[in-house]
């Protein structure tokens, strides 16, 4: 799930007959795309009447006019869902790229100003991973105080590590390589260096950060919320929907749950699959396979 | 001379462990008192009406809420290490005792999903990456790829619908059955109880472990002694058992162990979901109500759980391989 871990599935979708790599991620890319712009633009333009309770049509199965069926009070699952995934793709947005933000500099911080500062970040990275996901955003939320804030800042601040290790080693390696050394012989600055020959590399490798970690965050997010950390009630987040549902799994209202996180999961996974596509594509070993 | 070498390098990283621990400590311990939830408030809950201005500042005193933070912390600090980790707010009991009730539930809960996963995800890494290219192995990638992406609460929530409310096989949470006095409650009601959580964590724990097993397997048959075992005429399942297997259980095993972050992160949620009385539920519940002292305890212990799990994972690594145990020595 994290990062450095997708590097495991390196052939995955390879195999598909006909299609490269590059059309397939073109293809990938389209999809989500194309669920992003539905999201926001659907969760734009969607009145506000749809979220409006409406008691003649409590606890509806899905139908034509209802795809995701109606809840307890006869407010619309679509466009509950709708909105939620738009709240979701807001807060996954701002924490991902906050996220690559402190990724970058502290993973440049460690691998360019010596071993102190190496030596601190490698700390702090290792007591971030030191301590399960969940409870770090429990932690992080309860000192925020909670509410929306309170997940933004929590899932923002606690997706930097595993990138912040990708581009240190990275930029150590950089650092080593023979046209380094050698424009620094020539007497480039430091900064020449760093924009015309660090810069360049890392760019694809944070834009990939941080198409991975826009699910991650998403995921955290409505996991937080959904344990009752995050968004308040009031906002049809997935987590909240999600948790509301379960007052109502014993009467029978599978559809409350199902579909709102059916369609997290296709949001997660076309994110997920475009990340890692285009990871693959920008990695030489395996952009030509 | 390898048996000391191993010694040194434990007791090197339990001291590395230790002082990780210490550091985690004093972050934590800042930014829970970071928090804007007032503890009196929280330790008073709704009888806040009847409590006067007065009565309040005894309170903060009784829990010597009024210190400054550092003095708090050394405080906190030096009982923990004494083992007194405070007494819970919720429970109204010591934290120490709500922790080893509860993780033991929890450890129960996850170490089931521990082997389940560990054992499926291997299988079927192995059925993939043996038929790599196949109609399964890309059913089995598919599968494993999509879990990745699965929220797990949701998950649970699912197995939930179909196993509890609609076909009624399994009870609908907790993790005893309720109105039945402790002393009756059977192994058969606990394992009753378990089943649906640990089966959800297994379910999404099975990817990482098959996909990882797959790639490492698929490079093994790719590698030259197995074309040379090919050559020699060896069958195709005794190459799959002796340099498939050989070489891939072991990385299996040691990503069991470094993945219990994971699978804690799992367990709490699923445990919400499930009303399954186990750690992670308390966690939620002492950060959700203001229990500072339970949440320092929980964090503490869910480190220590992560801190182990890493640790075997390393000593798998550096000493049972025997590749890496030969070559660190030459």
């Amino acid at each position: 799930m994290s990062y450095t871990d997708t590097t495991i599935n390196q052939s995955h979708i390879s195999q598909l007959p006909r299609l490269n790599r590059r059309q397939i991620t073109v293809l990938v890319m389209a999809i989500a795309a194309a669920l992003l712009l539905g999201v926001v633009i659907g969760g734009f333009l969607l009145s506000n009447e749809k979220l409006m309770t409406n008691f003649e049509e409590r606890s509806l199965s899905p139908s034509i006019e209802h795809p995701f069926g109606t809840d307890w009070l006869g407010r619309d699952m679509f466009a509950r869902s709708l909105k939620g995934l738009t709240v979701s793709l807001g807060v996954g947005m701002l924490a991902s790229t906050v996220s690559v933000f402190f990724a970058l500099t502290l993973g440049l911080a460690a691998a360019t100003m010596g071993r102190t500062v190496d030596g601190a970040v490698t700390w702090l990275v290792d007591i971030f991973l030191g301590l399960p996901h969940i409870v770090v955003l429990i932690l992080i939320a309860f000192a925020m105080g909670g509410g929306t804030r309170g997940v933004i800042i929590a899932v923002a601040i606690t997706h930097w590590p595993s990138l912040a290790r990708v581009i240190r080693a990275e930029v150590l390696q950089l650092r080593t390589s023979e046209y380094v050394q050698l424009s620094r012989r020539l007497g480039r600055s430091r900064w020449w260096i760093a924009t015309r020959h660090l810069l360049p590399h890392l760019v694809p490798q944070l834009l990939v950060g941080l198409v991975l970690l826009f699910p991650h965050a998403i995921l955290h997010e409505a996991a937080i919320t959904f344990l009752g950390f995050g968004l308040s009630p009031h906002q049809p987040a997935v987590g909240v929907i999600l948790s509301e549902s379960m007052r109502h799994l014993s009467t029978g209202q599978w559809w409350l749950a199902l579909f709102p996180g059916l369609s997290l999961l296709v949001m997660v996974r076309a994110f997920d699959a475009l990340g890692d596509n285009l990871r693959l594509l920008i990695d030489p070993h395996t952009a030509q396979e | 001379m390898r048996m000391g070498s191993a010694l040194i390098y434990i007791g090197h990283k339990s001291v590395r462990l230790a002082v990780l621990l210490i550091a985690l400590c004093a972050i934590t311990f800042w930014l829970v008192s970071q928090s804007p939830i007032d503890p009196v408030q929280a330790y008073v809950g709704a009888d806040m009406m009847r409590v006067g201005p007065e009565q309040r500042a005894e309170i903060a005193e009784y829990w010597g809420l009024n210190a400054p933070p550092l003095e708090r912390f050394v405080r906190w600090g030096s009982a923990v290490v004494h083992g007194d980790f405070g007494t819970s707010m919720i429970f109204r009991r010591p934290v120490i005792d709500v922790i080893q009730e509860r993780f033991t539930a929890s450890l129960v809960l996850m170490g089931a999903a521990w082997v389940f996963s560990g054992v499926l995800g291997f299988v079927l890494g192995i059925i993939a990456g043996a038929r790599q290219g196949t109609w399964i192995d890309r059913l089995i990638k598919c599968y494993c790829l999509t879990l990745a992406s699965t929220p797990a609460f949701w998950l649970g929530l699912l197995l939930l619908i179909v196993f509890a409310v609609w076909l009624g096989w399994a009870p609908v949470g907790l993790g005893v059955p309720m109105g039945v006095p402790a002393d009756e409650v059977t192994l058969g009601d606990h394992l009753r109880h378990m089943i649906l959580p640990a089966v959800t964590l297994s379910i999404i724990g099975v990817a990482n472990v098959a996909l990882h097993t797959r790639q490492k397997l698929v490079n093994v048959l790719a590698s030259d002694y197995v074309l040379f075992a090919r050559a020699k005429g060896e069958s195709e399942p005794a190459i799959l058992w002796r340099h498939g297997m050989r070489n891939v259980a072991l990385p299996a095993i040691t990503l069991q162990f470094a993945s219990l972050s994971e699978l804690f992160g799992g367990s709490v949620l699923a445990e919400q979901v499930f009303s399954y009385p186990g750690l992670g539920q308390a966690t939620v519940a002492a950060g959700l109500r203001g229990d500072v002292p339970l949440l320092l305890g929980a964090v503490i212990f869910s480190a220590l759980f992560v801190f182990t799990g890493n640790l075997l994972a390393d000593i798998i690594y550096r000493f049972v391989d025997p590749r890496i145990r030969l070559g660190g020595s030459v």
